[in-house]
């Protein structure tokens, strides 16, 4: 507070003044003062808009991909040499080279062994399993001709996207000019077609690109969520209710709170280590399996769960548990009655957003080996999985052009499924949350 | 039987238990006893808890026991060079061992081996059948024991009522569980990795290079390991220092605009939206930063004619406090929106302009919290772990410059767990060790941020 000169007062008019020329400068700096406001808010819009927008940008495209439609002629003896149409028969097969021969014929029969592995470069190296799969699911069309696409090799796909330049000297690139000629002729004849790809959502893990897909991840990433929910949901309701409702005003309350205001500190790869030391090296369990990734998210999420299920159950009003209590309900009826029912959607809103911050958790998955490749989509707890944030890691330390691709259109189809989840949750709280 | 059906079995048993005692008591009312003490439904949960926790615990015990005891019991096939030999000897052992018992054969194994196996069959099936018989018999014996015990008189409430709460105990007590858990797990190897390493040298050393372990054992020369953590400390300083710098002002300025200025239409737009970037999960931070930002880091200073590494400090955390920015905000936000309004209208009276208000009595009286969100706010940038895995890198330098390629604790430690790892080595110890650092760093920030707020909160009212 400055000193006031009553020793020499002003008059009203020389105060008047001096406020006067104070005021402009006042006013500038009250404009600035908000500006910098409004600019903070737009550079953290501008941020998320940027984020987004590259990641659209990359993974739409990404969803997609280029096929050749081919003419298949399923030759049976080629297809089936056991003769009895079973799936170990069918992998032994030449489905390769019936692939190769109806390419070829599309590429009017190339001579000469160059020309012919630059014309099989076209095609992925999954196009003959791709065969096979069709001619297991379709055994009545064994014997005849038939169309099926079968997706580029990744090189190609990044060229006929224009990433691969036609003009760059042919040393420098990945396809050679024979190839290029062959993709041409596969154009010119209206062949290539860009489609959906049906490789992202039912493809597995894979180094080659075009035939790589979330299917595994996915499965994983859901049978992982399923343990952790399993274990966090009842362990969080019991917590909250028992702090909220029950515990005496002690040390050991209080240590309990401590605790979980800690936990909820800790960063998540911690968790990871917990579970590697714990749940892997003391108590045997395998590596990899989405059991231990499941209870390592799941004591990741408890403090969310618990924090919001203790504001739901604050919520409930006090009256509803004298009313019980008055008519001759029990504490514990009084809780299991009265109190849970209706703070029950706000716990399982918190239930859900602890839910998809554990969809999104990496870290403590790498910790306990959830990151190893794994080709076989996991059929349960107890096998090796890996998860959908683990593969968008995986394939983001991919060189190939087409594999960035692909980690967009994962990311996206991963936001999607963050942003259903936080939807519904907040659905589920203007539903079913009753105002007292 | 395996696991699940016996669990599945257990729980029929206890299904089965609470549909008898039910009857049991519903059957008392129809007979015309009034004396029945609680309702007949908690006769019928208290024989089915009867029936079912005793078992599932001994189910619980007897199969974590008995891989144990196993472990013990195939000391006596090991010969005798096994015995001698160090923890990896005995561990490679027991995994040929085990391979065996899974069916898993390299070639033809040693002779030991496939006895010690065939043995570890047989104990197999004599534990299965022991652990089988004894919970589903314990199960049946005890739920008959506690239905044969009731009396219209027992207060089956009550002590359902005395189990419920318990399990609520027990489940509340799980938080203290998992900290001492993490505590332990990271003390333990911690020390042993000190045992390895002397603290000092970890703690004060200049240098880490813990890719020359196995090349040091091997005695391939070409380099000692060396595992100082003050490049990462450094690291992890630098890369923090950035996220702070950009989250900081952006976040309290979005906040103090949101709180004070905003209308409410404004606000319940804008909130939301900041808070979508808190959801953005972090490994897709981690790819835009490796993707755009970093490219874009690069470019922009090879254009001003600076050097910039790939994978600078710079790219990682501008990154980092973007996703940081909600945190700051809404924790802000909370503060300035505690500030009672009399303290407003107290300056507006006195003349002041809006952000005079806001400068001169609402930061100074919201301080304590902005400064607790602000440390929180670093102990997560701290802790963070994917962006720098994917943006930062591995280069272990010790620089102060952001434009330098560094690398942090967390992102070693990924690197030195993730993946497969030579255990019992020096390199996987240290980091447990880092992550004894990273715990203790982020749980003083945590506690002085609560000091804080402890200490410095104003009371109004």
């Amino acid at each position: 507070m400055t000193k006031l000169p009553l020793n020499n007062p002003l008059t009203p008019k020389e105060a008047a003044v001096r406020v006067a020329a104070t005021l402009k400068r006042r006013g500038r700096s009250e404009r600035r003062f908000r500006f910098l406001g409004v600019a903070a808010i737009t550079l953290a819009l501008s941020f998320l808009v940027l984020l987004f927008a590259g990641i659209l940008s990359k993974g739409i495209p990404g969803m997609f991909q280029h096929y050749v439609v081919l003419e298949v002629f399923l030759d049976k003896d080629r297809l089936d040499p056991g003769g009895d149409m079973s799936a170990a028969s069918l992998y032994s097969g030449d489905a390769q080279g019936l692939v190769n021969e109806s390419l070829f014929s599309a590429l009017n029969n190339p001579g000469g062994r160059k020309a012919k592995r630059a014309a099989r470069s076209v095609l992925s190296s999954g196009s003959a399993l791709r065969l096979t799969e069709f001619a297991l699911d379709n055994p009545k069309l064994i014997g005849s001709k038939v169309l099926i696409k079968f997706a580029v090799d990744d090189d190609i796909d990044s060229f006929m996207r224009g990433f691969i330049s036609r003009q760059t000297p042919e040393s420098d690139r990945r396809i050679n000019d024979k190839t290029i000629e062959f993709v041409d002729i596969l154009n010119d004849a209206s062949l290539i077609s860009y489609e959906f790809s049906d490789y992202l959502f039912t493809g597995s893990a894979s180094r080659d690109a075009e035939i790589a897909g979330i299917k595994g991840a996915l499965l994983g990433s859901i049978w992982t969520l399923s343990v952790c929910l399993l274990i966090a949901f009842p362990l969080g309701v019991a917590s909250a209710v028992y702090l909220e409702e029950i515990a005496p005003k002690n040390r050991i309350t209080e240590l309990i709170e401590i605790n979980i205001n800690n936990l909820a500190a800790v960063p998540s790869v911690v968790f990871g280590i917990m579970g590697l030391a714990i749940f892997i090296i003391v108590f045997g369990l395998p590596r990899s399996i989405p059991l231990v990734g499941g209870i390592v998210l799941a004591l990741m999420t408890l403090p969310t769960i618990i924090i919001s299920s203790r504001a739901a159950i604050r919520a409930v009003p006090p009256s509803i548990r004298d009313a019980a209590l008055g008519i001759g309900a029990s504490k514990m009826q009084t809780i299991l009655h009265h109190v849970i029912p209706p703070a029950m959607p706000g716990m399982l809103t918190g239930t859900i957003i602890g839910m998809a911050q554990a969809l999104g958790e990496t870290a403590p998955l790498l910790m306990i080996g959830m990151v190893a490749f794994i080709v076989d989509v996991p059929g349960g707890v107890m096998e090796p999985a890996t998860a959908l944030p683990v593969q968008i890691f995986m394939w983001a330390d991919f060189a190939e052009r087409m594999f960035i691709q692909k980690t967009s259109a994962a990311i996206i189809v991963l936001l999607a499924f963050l942003i259903a989840m936080n939807a519904g949750a907040i659905i589920l709280r203007k539903k079913l949350e009753r105002r007292w | 039987m395996s696991l699940i059906s016996l669990i599945a079995t257990i729980v029929v048993i206890g299904v089965f238990y609470f549909y008898l005692a039910q009857s049991w008591g519903v059957k008392q009312w129809t007979i015309g006893t009034n004396k029945l003490h609680s309702l007949p439904r908690y006769y019928g949960f208290w024989v089915s808890l009867a029936s079912m926790i005793p078992a599932l615990s001994l189910l619980l015990i007897l199969s974590l026991a008995d891989d144990f005891l196993f472990k013990s019991m195939l000391n006596n096939f090991y010969p005798s060079d096994v015995l001698e030999g160090n923890l990896v000897v005995r561990a490679i052992a027991f995994t040929k061992v085990m391979n065996l018992v899974e069916g898993i054969r390299f070639g033809e194994p040693e002779a030991w081996i496939q006895t010690a196996a065939n043995a570890w069959i047989g104990w197999q099936r004599v534990s299965n059948l022991i652990i089988t018989g004894a919970t589903i018999f314990s199960s049946l014996i005890i739920g008959f024991l506690a239905y044969y015990r009731m009396s219209p008189e027992f207060r089956a409430r009550n002590v359902v009522e005395r189990i419920i709460l318990w399990g609520l105990v027990a489940c509340s007590s799980i938080a203290i569980f998992t900290t001492i858990g993490i505590v332990l797990s990271v003390l333990f190897e911690s020390i042993r990795f000190f045992k390895l390493i002397p603290f000092q040298d970890f703690i004060f050393g200049f240098e880490w290079n813990p890719q020359f372990e196995g090349a040091e054992r091997a005695g391939s020369g070409g380099g000692t390991a060396t595992y100082g953590m003050l490049p990462m400390f450094v690291g992890t300083f630098l890369i923090s220092t950035v996220a702070i710098t950009v989250a900081v002002p952006v976040g309290l300025f979005s906040a103090i605009y949101l709180a004070e200025y905003a209308s409410l239409r404004t606000r319940a737009i804008v909130k939301p939206l900041l808070e979508i970037l808190a959801g953005v999960p972090t490994v897709v931070y981690g790819f835009f930063a490796a993707l755009t930002v970093a490219p874009f880091v690069r470019a922009a200073g090879a254009y001003m004619g600076i050097e910039v590494a790939s994978e600078s400090a710079l790219a990682a955390g501008l990154v980092m406090g973007v996703m940081i920015i909600p945190f700051v905000s809404s924790l802000s936000d909370d503060v300035i929106n505690a500030v009672p309004q009399s303290l407003r209208d107290a300056a507006y009276g006195l003349g002041s302009t809006k952000s005079e208000a806001i400068r001169q009595v609402v930061l100074p009286a919201a301080l304590p919290g902005i400064v607790a969100a602000v440390i929180l706010a670093v102990s997560r940038a701290i802790g963070e772990t994917m962006i720098v895995v994917m943006a930062a890198g591995l280069a272990a330098n010790l620089s102060f410059n952001p434009l330098d390629a560094v690398t942090t604790v967390t992102s070693q430690i990924v690197t030195i767990l993730s993946g497969d790892q030579e255990f019992e080595s020096a390199k996987t110890l240290s980091a447990f060790a880092l992550a004894l650092v990273l715990i203790v760093i982020t749980l003083a920030l945590n506690f002085f941020a609560l000091q804080i707020v402890k200490r410095y909160r104003e009371q109004y009212d």
